[in-house]
C-alpha cells in the first residue's frame, strides 16, 4: 500500500536510495547533507546494510566504491566542499565503469561559504569537477517527492549504465519539509547490474556489449578474478598506452549515455504552447518560479516554464524544439548562481530568442514576486 | 623460479613489470604469494588494493580480485570492500608516501578501527615512480629531487605510527629476510584485526643512486647489517639503535574485537 508521510527532502533521498536497494552508505557529515547519513546509520543495519561514516569526504567515496564492487548498491553524500573533495573518485567511478549514487546537496561557495544557506553553484562542477571527460547523469529534484522518486531513478540509472550518477538537491529541497506519497515497494521499477553470463575462466572483464556498450560487471567474491584500475585500461582491464585502446576506451564511457540520452533526459514543462515569456529554472528555484508562472497566467499573461529535472545530460534539444515550434520571444533564466545553466540554454536556443539571465548569490531564494517583475520587465 | 602453486597467482600475460631489475618489490610480492600459497587462499576470495606508485601496481600481476586505486585512498576503498564483505581476504599493499603522506589520514583511521585488513607496506624512503622526491619516511639528510640539499623533515616510524593509532598486529621485516617477510606477512593475513606489515625496500634507482646504494646488493647488504631482532632490541638502548632497523614480530594485541564483528552487532542490534 502506498503511504504518506511528512518528511523533509534529505530524509526522502536516503529513503529512496534505501527502497531503491542501496546497502552500503560512505559518509562523512557535512551540513546541509548530514541528514541523509544520519538516515542511513539508522535505518541501513535494520536491513543488513552497512553504514560508516569515514574520516573524511574522500574517504566516505572510496569506500562507496569499495563496497560496489562487491555487488552492493552504495551511495556517498555531501555538500560544497564535500563535492570539490569526491571529484577524484568521482573520475575514478566514471573511467573504472563502477556504479553508484553520489548526493550534492548545494550550499553556497566557494570555500566554506555558506554552509547553511542556498545555493546552486554546483553545476559546472557536478559536470566539469574531475579530470578529463566523461558522461554525466545528473538529477535535480524540487520537492520531496522528487528527492525519493529521483534517487530510486539514479540508482537505476548508475547500475543500467554502470557509472556514479549525481543528485544534485539543494539546501531549500534537503531541509525542506512536505508531504510524500511512498509507493508500494513491489510497483517500484528496479534496474540491476548486467552479471557476466560467462564462466570466470572466459570472463574480459571491460569488454562491453555491442548493444549497449557496457560491460557486464562480476562482483569480487562471486568467483571471477579481475583487475580494476583508475589507469586508462584496455577489455582486460589493465593499464594500456596504445593510442587505439585509450580512444576506444573513453569514447566507449561517453557513447554509453550520450547515445541514449533520450532516454534519461527528463524535463518537467508548463504552459509552453502558447508562452511568448519562458522561465526556465530547476531545483528550488522553480517553486518560486512556477508559483510566479501560474499566477501571471491566471491573470491571462502568456507565460511558460520548462524545467530541467535531469540537469545532466541537459535537456538542450528538448528545449530548442519548444522554443522554436512556439512563440517564445524571451527565455528568463532565474538561478542561484552567476548563470551556469544560462550558458546551457543560451547556446541550446541559438538565438531564436532573446535571453535573460538573473542571479542571485545572496544565499537567499528568490522570491514570486521577483519573478513576476523579471517576467514583467520583458513582456 | 617461484614454485607451481605461486605462479599459478601469477598473470604472466601482463609481465613484464614495470619494476627496475633489482627492485626489492619482487621479493616482498613472491613473499606475499607464498604466504597466501600456504594458508591455502581461493584468489576467488581474496582482493588486493594498492593505491599508485610502484608498489602499487603489483596487484595487477596477480591473479586474484585486484583493485587499483587512486594516490593514498587504496585503504578507504579497502575498508568499504571488507565492511560489504567480511568474508573476503583483503591485503592492501602500499608505497611509504601512498601511507604516510597522501593516505595518512585514511592509515591511523584504519589502524583505530581495527578492520580486518592486512596492510603491507613497502617502504623504499622515496617516491620512486615519480622520479626520485622525498617521502615522510627519507631520512634525515638523504639526498632526494626535492631534497637536493638533503631532507630537513623528521621522517615517520611506520610501525611505531600503527601501534600508537591501534592497529593490533604490527611486524617489520627488510628484504634481506625474505623468510621473515612471508612469516610475518601469513600471521597478518591470518590475524582478525588490522595488521601491519612494514617491509623496508630499496629503490636503488632513484634513491641508492644519489645516497651511496646504488646497486641492488649494496641495498641488501645495508639492510642485512642494520636489521635487529625484536628480542635483542628490547635489551639495546635507544642511542644504539640509531639507525637499526627492529624486525619481527613488534606489537600484538589479541583483545580487540574486529570491526566487521563489532559492526555485525549493530545489525543485530539494529534489527530488534
Amino acid at each position: 500500500m502506498p503511504r504518506a508521510e511528512f518528511w523533509q527532502g534529505n530524509k526522502a533521498i536516503a529513503m529512496g536510495g534505501i527502497d531503491a536497494g542501496c546497502r552500503f552508505f560512505g559518509g562523512y557529515p557535512i551540513t546541509p547533507s548530514t541528514e541523509i547519513a544520519e538516515v542511513m546509520a539508522e535505518e541501513l543495519p535494520k536491513l543488513g546494510g552497512r553504514f560508516i561514516q569515514m574520516e573524511d569526504e574522500i574517504g566516505g567515496i572510496a569506500a562507496t566504491i569499495g563496497a560496489s564492487i562487491t555487488g552492493r548498491k552504495a551511495m556517498t553524500g555531501t555538500s560544497g566542499p564535500g563535492f570539490s573533495l569526491k571529484q577524484e573518485l568521482l573520475g575514478y567511478g566514471y573511467i573504472a565503469e563502477i556504479p553508484f549514487v553520489c548526493v550534492d546537496v548545494q550550499r553556497g561557495g566557494p570555500s566554506t561559504g555558506l554552509p547553511t544557506k542556498v545555493s546552486q553553484g554546483d553545476v559546472m562542477q557536478a559536470r566539469w569537477g574531475t579530470h578529463g571527460d566523461h558522461a554525466t547523469i545528473a538529477y535535480a529534484p524540487s520537492s520531496v517527492q522528487e528527492c525519493y522518486d529521483l534517487t530510486v531513478k539514479a540508482f537505476n540509472a548508475s547500475e543500467r549504465f554502470r557509472q556514479p550518477v549525481l543528485i544534485l538537491s539543494d539546501e531549500v529541497v534537503g531541509h525542506m519539509r512536505e508531504r510524500i506519497v511512498i509507493p508500494d515497494a513491489c510497483s517500484l521499477e528496479i534496474t540491476d547490474r548486467k552479471k557476466p553470463s560467462v564462466p570466470p575462466d572466459q570472463f574480459i572483464p571491460y569488454l562491453a556489449d555491442p548493444c549497449d556498450d557496457i560491460p557486464p560487471m562480476a562482483s569480487f567474491g562471486d568467483g571471477y578474478h579481475w583487475h580494476v584500475t583508475g589507469l586508462t585500461s584496455n577489455d582486460w582491464g589493465f593499464p594500456t598506452n596504445n593510442a587505439a585502446d585509450i580512444d576506444r576506451k573513453i569514447t566507449r564511457i561517453i557513447d554509453k549515455v550520450e547515445k541514449r540520452r533520450s532516454e534519461v533526459v527528463e524535463y518537467a514543462a508548463e504552459g509552453c504552447e502558447d508562452a511568448e515569456i519562458l522561465v526556465v529554472s530547476f531545483g528550488c528555484v522553480s517553486r518560486s518560479a512556477l508559483r510566479a508562472v501560474r499566477e501571471l497566467r491566471s491573470r491571462g499573461a502568456k507565460v511558460g516554464h520548462f524545467r530541467p529535472i535531469t540537469i545532466w545530460p541537459f535537456a538542450d534539444r528538448e528545449l530548442e524544439d519548444i522554443v522554436k515550434a512556439s512563440r517564445v520571444k524571451h527565455v528568463i533564466v532565474p538561478e542561484l548562481n552567476m548563470g551556469q545553466m544560462f550558458l546551457e540554454i543560451d547556446r541550446a536556443i541559438h538565438g531564436h530568442c532573446e535571453t535573460h539571465s538573473k542571479t542571485l548569490l545572496n544565499g537567499e531564494l528568490f522570491k514570486p514576486a521577483q519573478i513576476i517583475s523579471y517576467i514583467e520587465e520583458v513582456a | 623460479m617461484p614454485r607451481e602453486d605461486v605462479m599459478k597467482w601469477l598473470r604472466s600475460q601482463f609481465m613484464p613489470h614495470i619494476w627496475c631489475p633489482g627492485c626489492g618489490h619482487g621479493i616482498i610480492m613472491h613473499a606475499m604469494l607464498r604466504a597466501l600459497t600456504s594458508l591455502g587462499k581461493d584468489p576467488g576470495k581474496t582482493v588486493i588494493s594498492s593505491g599508485i606508485g610502484c608498489s602499487s601496481r603489483m596487484p595487477g600481476y596477480i591473479d586474484s580480485c585486484t583493485l587499483h586505486t587512486a594516490h593514498g585512498r587504496s585503504l578507504a576503498f579497502a575498508t568499504g570492500v571488507k565492511l560489504s564483505n567480511p568474508e573476503l581476504t583483503v591485503i592492501d599493499v602500499m608505497g611509504d608516501g601512498d601511507c604516510s603522506a597522501i593516505g595518512g589520514n585514511h592509515f591511523i583511521h584504519a589502524c583505530r578501527r581495527n578492520i580486518g585488513i592486512c596492510a603491507i607496506v613497502m617502504n623504499n624512503n622515496i617516491y620512486g615512480m615519480t622520479g626520485g622526491q622525498a617521502s615522510p619516511t627519507t631520512p634525515i639528510g638523504a639526498i632526494a629531487t626535492t631534497a637536493p640539499y638533503g631532507a630537513v623533515d623528521p621522517p615517520f616510524d611506520i610501525c611505531r605510527l600503527a601501534i600508537g593509532a591501534g592497529a593490533t598486529f604490527v611486524a617489520r621485516a627488510t628484504i634481506a629476510q625474505p623468510q621473515m617477510c612471508e612469516t610475518i606477512i601469513k600471521k597478518g593475513i591470518q590475524h582478525d584485526g588490522f595488521s601491519v606489515i612494514e617491509i623496508m625496500t630499496h629503490c636503488h634507482t632513484q634513491f641508492g643512486r644519489k645516497n651511496k646504494r646504488g646497486r641492488p646488493l649494496d641495498n641488501f647488504n645495508y639492510f642485512k647489517d642494520r636489521s635487529v631482532m625484536k628480542a635483542k632490541a628490547d635489551g639495546m638502548a635507544p642511542d644504539e639503535l640509531d639507525g637499526k632497523y627492529v624486525i619481527g614480530e613488534l606489537f600484538f594485541d589479541s583483545n580487540v574485537e574486529e570491526y566487521t564483528k563489532k559492526y555485525d552487532k549493530v545489525i543485530e542490534k539494529a534489527g530488534r
